[in-house]
């Protein structure tokens, strides 16, 4: 009967992507991260890029939907968090919207 | 450098971009519209529904030509506390004759759509290119940057959306604050047509939408929303950046709770995904809105902030066709004075105050302050859901009259009657 939970993995596997495999669009200076102690992205981005794994920041360009979220969190964006839209053709590829 | 200079340039293929460049090539400029994505509209989302009243001027009888999924015929608001919910549930069949009020529809079918009007009109239409930057002459935007290619144009129109990039390099917006922007995410969820008229009680394509406040954001600012298409519901939540960045709920969990709510999954029952999608809201308004003009550059749409949030009633697309179609106009204008400077576009400052872009934007001003009130996601909601279940439960209780149920509801959830006074005045008279 329930329409069963989905997981992150299992939403972003419905999504169309190309994926940029030379040039991540986001970029992390990883040592600001570690200091950071309330990590929002790790809460905030909807598609649940961000990862603590054994105490370190995790992240990974490739399933990102291009939202701008983890830009407008970040405590320290500009220096932990460089964001920027992929390259043109790259990315979420909305086939509804 | 390319010899070639445009009128102009336009970053972005959404509504505001497409119908600045459709509105100018129909009179026969040169315009060139620029979009990152490989096609335009597969970079866009939106909770799904538009108001027709803004596109209807521009390209009367749209709809016999645009791809749009049903005509709104119901509108539904539903408050939320734990596993009660309250709606307010309003039809009317005049608003799905024309000239139709609103319709649902899927912004990568919509969007592309309408940049293909404006390549009809003789708009060059270029995707998959990113804007890297602007090219900048005695402090004036002369054209655009895209890798190694520089293209020229006596303005640059920024639709490129709420992260509006271009307006801040051109120094007419600031980064906003979490506070002022809200995230939203959706899923396509499939549904077989006729199931959808069912559920919702909706007669042949009618369409509904609803808007949800209360437990589906566990309390933060923000709500739910549900559109129906033609054979899909458009499901999701918009929760305020700084709360998100206060709290620690992870988004793609909220909008599974939400579908699991006893409310939403008899909706969607036997659906199956089909997209899951994230964008950025401005919902500051008037608070947030940059400087829409500068030396060869105006801002449109989301990039300007243009979006208005009422509670009841969410606007952005009629107001990014309207602001695209008033550049489009003040390009013209300020090309037969020849002036592209700050003063002589001006004249789009003048045009969208003229508008209903500015006069409604001015007009719902202290929207955005009234929906800060945390009181509005949480007691109401939970208020508002207590009165009704005392009025509809029989338990052989002794009897209460309803001015008497009201009133202890009211005691109960400890809102003090001065506050109430005070928020409800202010919903009355600020939105």
């Amino acid at each position: 009967m329930k329409l069963t939970r989905l997981t992150i993995e299992q939403l972003l596997g419905v999504d169309k992507f190309v994926v940029d495999d030379q040039e991540a669009h986001i970029r992390l200076n990883k040592e600001h991260c570690d200091s950071c102690e309330t990590k929002p992205c790790t809460y905030a981005c909807p598609a649940g890029l961000f990862t603590v794994k054994d105490g370190a920041m995790s992240f990974d360009h490739a399933g990102c939907l291009e939202c701008g979220t983890c830009r407008v969190v970040c405590p320290k964006a500009g220096t932990a968090l460089i964001w920027c839209y992929p390259r043109g053709g790259f990315g979420i590829h909305y086939r509804y919207g | 450098m390319a010899e070639e200079k445009f009128t102009a340039i336009i970053v972005g293929a959404g509504p505001a971009g497409s119908t600045a460049a459709y509105v100018l090539a129909k009179e026969g400029h040169e315009v060139l519209l620029i979009e990152k994505g490989a096609q335009p509209g597969s970079k866009n989302m939106f909770g799904g529904r538009m108001y027709c009243h803004a596109l209807s001027r521009i390209i009367p009888n749209f709809w016999e030509e645009a791809p749009l999924e049903r005509p709104v015929a119901r509108e539904i608001i539903t408050l939320m506390d734990g596993e009660q919910s309250v709606s307010v549930n309003c039809q009317d069949l005049n608003w799905t004759r024309p000239p139709y009020h609103s319709f649902t529809l899927l912004r990568a079918e919509f969007d592309a759509w309408l940049a293909s009007k404006a390549e009809e009109a003789g708009a060059m239409v270029a995707c998959n290119i990113r804007v890297d930057d602007l090219l900048i002459e005695n402090g004036r935007v002369v054209g655009i940057r895209a890798g190694d290619d520089e293209m020229l144009a006596d303005v640059v129109i920024a639709a490129d959306g709420a992260n509006s990039i271009i307006a801040q390099k051109a120094g007419l917006a600031q980064m906003f604050a979490p506070h002022q922007v809200a995230t939203g995410v959706k899923e396509i969820i499939e549904v077989p047509s006729e199931t959808i008229s069912q559920r919702f009680q909706l007669d042949g394509n009618y369409g509904a939408a609803q808007l949800f406040v209360g437990a589906c954001t566990k309390g933060m600012q923000g709500g739910g929303f549900l559109y129906t298409n033609k054979n899909s519901i458009s499901l999701g939540l918009v929760v305020n950046a700084a709360e998100l960045q206060r709290n620690q709920y992870r988004v793609p969990d909220l909008l599974e709770d939400f579908k699991s709510h006893p409310h939403i999954a008899p909706l969607i029952e036997g659906g199956r995904v089909a997209e899951y999608s994230a964008h950025l809201i401005p919902e500051a308004g008037m608070g947030m809105m940059p400087q829409v003009h500068g030396d060869g550059i105006v801002v449109v749409g989301d990039a300007a902030g243009f979006v208005l949030n009422l509670g009841y009633l969410v606007r952005g697309m009629d107001l990014a066709i309207a602001s695209g179609e008033a550049a489009a106009r003040a390009v013209m204008a300020a090309k037969s004075q020849g002036d592209f400077s700050r003063q002589g576009l001006g004249i789009y400052r003048k045009m969208l105050e003229e508008s209903f872009v500015l006069r409604d934007l001015e007009f719902y001003r202290k929207a955005p302050e009234f929906q800060e009130n945390r009181r509005l996601f949480q007691t109401y909601p939970k208020l508002a859901t207590s009165i009704a279940r005392r009025l509809f439960t029989v338990d052989g209780s002794p009897p209460v009259h309803l001015l008497g149920k009201i009133l202890r509801e009211i005691k109960e959830s400890r809102l003090g009657l001065s506050r109430l006074a005070i928020d409800g005045w202010r919903g009355a008279t600020w939105l």
